[in-house]
């Protein structure tokens, strides 16, 4: 178990990397806590995938360097870090037993039989793969080789951090669900660092304390899943948690006041700067509700998800999503639509620009 | 629960007729000679299983037959490791993976006779390149023509140059389909080279071994062109292979009962073998 600090890294796949575009992974600067939980979220091609393979040492980084416990490992083949990974497909050794699979890291590592014996045991019960540890691993189901393959991670007791990538890929909508809890549950229990990479918000929210969001190579932002959702550091956070995601309408700034759809729209509070570039106004569909005076607007789409009603409607030629609970109007009809100031914020160039209010004060 | 379909049939009958026109007449023509005695002008005496008798009993038979299983032997015990070892030293992307491929495929285009002539002129002691070179070079004494040793070497090393690439590429395929993340794992597992051949690598290739090691089987116990261009079975008898007996006894002395009989023996040991080792190689699979 282990601290791990990454310290200006960056990658590029290039021999010779120039300009900033060459870089798959843009420079970044993070310090995970042992014990904690933690995910990489980001869409295909956000450069997770090359930062896991950084600290798994499968990939040496073009700069920086990645701190175990403030011991440099930036070099280190991934047998001498002590990690374990978990892949998107599960890997299993076809020919052995189950028992002969999860006992491979630690026969590999020259520990006797006893130890192994009680080790392979006691995480086979963790998982609930006891009763199957003498049977063939080649013909198990794709949940139960996943399993197999953590087990492989955890059954070393010095290991310093489990990582996930995309684990649940493979896996049967039905068994996803039970196969995420056994996760956050296993991370209770041995208290390992863990990080999972995944696209799927819901997977990362539920599973870690701390979100790592990248987009194109750049971590955007870092947080709990609360923070995520109620403080979006950049549009595309806000786009990409949520269903729906946040509204982001292009508005224009006259004297320090937002204007949509020739509407004065009321910040959360005050800009912080002098904004230059392309201003937007961000708020959740959650924050939207429907008024008697406020936004004209027209309804175009209505969709009744069980929980709430996602309005969709139209206003300025932006769409605006609306979350209504209780009875929501026709589709067609003419709406007035209410932002709540505390949730509504203005972005510059896509990054947040605005305090709230009570921090400002 | 699966339903059968009787329908399927249908589609195989057309394949059926084509083989039973192309395979199974003449075959039972074969069987028909090895029963029976002809002098010719399609007069036939009924002659039982005597031919067969006379086949199983003779030491020529015999001594055939064991030179054939040396034969196959040598040639799977050297061609299934080395195609194995150089599948596992080849480059798995980049600019020579093309090269590489091309290079091993190209022994294998060459016609067999082709391949026999090649060799024959190869070794001439006087004039070829291999032969002049072992003679009058390095000083070692090889003759083909003369020494049964000499004749033996050549035969398989021939064979080995001309078919290991077919092992190579068969385990290659195997190779090439295994995912990155399973040398990963095995990285992150602590695993050793040999760790990672024999429990992921070989595992892996097994299937494509199965048939590399069928056909490799197959090819080298029903092996004729090669040797009959290369050593014509000599020197004396010392490379006379089943097959080449086979075709002697057939077309050189006429005997068609023998010869006849001789074929169903021959064509029953490979059956069986080849049987005995896809069914031992499959068996894991089916439980």
């Amino acid at each position: 178990m282990a601290k791990i600090t990454l310290s200006k890294l960056r990658h590029s796949y290039l021999p010779n990397p120039g300009p900033e575009s060459d870089y798959a992974l843009k420079e970044i600067d993070l310090d995970w806590s042992d014990g904690g939980a933690y995910a990489l979220l980001g869409p295909s091609g956000c450069g997770k995938s090359t930062l896991l393979n950084i600290i798994s040492g499968l990939l040496v980084p073009s700069d920086g360097k990645i701190l175990f416990d403030d011991r440099d490992v930036t070099t280190l083949p991934p047998d001498q870090r002590n990690i374990a990974q978990v892949f998107q497909f599960p890997v299993i050794y076809d020919t052995m037993t189950v028992y002969d699979n999860l006992a491979f890291p630690l026969r590999n590592r020259g520990r006797d039989e006893a130890t192994v014996r009680t080790r392979v045991t006691a995480i086979a019960e963790m998982l609930e793969l006891t009763e199957m540890l003498n049977t063939r691993a080649a013909g198990l189901s794709p949940d139960t080789k996943q399993k197999i393959s953590m087990g492989r991670g955890l059954v070393r007791e010095d290991v310093n951090v489990v990582m996930f990538d995309e684990p649940l890929t493979v896996i049967d909508p039905h068994l996803k669900w039970k196969l995420r809890s056994k996760l956050k549950e296993l991370h209770q229990r041995v208290k390992a660092t863990m990080i999972y990479v995944t696209h799927d918000q819901t997977e990362a929210l539920t599973f870690a304390d701390q979100v790592v969001v990248m987009q194109l190579g750049e971590v955007v932002q870092v947080g709990t899943p609360v923070e995520l959702f109620e403080r979006p550091a950049h549009t595309f956070v806000g786009h990409f948690i949520g269903s729906p995601g946040m509204n982001i309408l292009p508005c224009s700034l006259v004297e320090g006041q937002a204007r949509f759809a020739d509407q004065a729209i009321a910040l959360e509070g005050p800009i912080q700067g002098t904004p230059q570039g392309k201003t937007e106004i961000g708020i959740r569909p959650e924050f939207v509700s429907l008024a008697t005076s406020g936004l004209p607007a027209t309804v175009t789409k209505v969709s009744d998800v069980g929980r709430h009603t996602v309005v969709e409607c139209t206003a300025g030629g932006e769409r605006i999503n609306a979350i209504i609970e209780g009875g929501a109007p026709e589709k067609g009809a003419s709406v007035h639509l209410e932002f709540r100031r505390d949730q509504t914020r203005l972005y510059v160039d896509g990054w947040l620009a605005t305090t709230p209010e009570e921090a400002a004060a | 629960m699966k339903t059968e379909n009787q329908k399927a049939w249908l589609f195989v009958l057309p394949v059926l007729a084509l083989v039973a026109f192309n395979a199974l007449i003449p075959m039972m023509t074969v069987v028909n000679y090895s029963v029976q005695e002809t002098f010719g002008d399609n007069v036939f005496f009924w002659q039982g299983l005597d031919w067969f008798q006379q086949i199983l009993r003779s030491e020529r038979f015999h001594d055939a037959l064991g030179r054939q299983f040396l034969f196959t032997f040598l040639i799977l015990v050297i061609e299934v490791p080395l195609g194995i070892a150089i599948a596992l030293s080849m480059p798995r992307k980049g600019f020579w993976v093309p090269v590489c491929l091309v290079l091993m495929a190209l022994p294998m285009l060459i016609p067999w006779n082709v391949v026999g002539a090649m060799w024959n002129i190869f070794t001439l002691p006087d004039i070829g390149l291999l032969g002049y070179a072992l003679n009058h070079v390095l000083g070692i004494n090889y003759d083909m023509t003369q020494d049964p040793v000499a004749a033996w070497v050549t035969i398989v090393t021939m064979d080995v140059w001309h078919w290991t690439s077919l092992v190579v590429l068969l385990s290659y395929a195997g190779l090439v389909s295994i995912p990155d993340a399973y040398y990963q794992a095995a990285k992150i597992d602590g695993a050793s080279n040999w760790a990672v051949f024999r429990f992921i690598q070989l595992p892996k290739m097994k299937t494509v071994l199965t048939i590399a090691i069928l056909l490799r089987f197959m090819d080298s116990f029903n092996i004729y062109t090669e040797p009959f261009v290369l050593t014509g079975g000599g020197p004396g008898n010392s490379t006379t292979l089943l097959s080449i007996d086979l075709v002697k006894i057939a077309l050189g002395q006429f005997d068609l009962g023998p010869a006849a009989a001789m074929s169903l023996i021959y064509f029953a040991i490979t059956l069986l073998v080849s049987w005995l080792f896809y069914t031992l190689m499959t068996k894991d699979d089916l439980n």
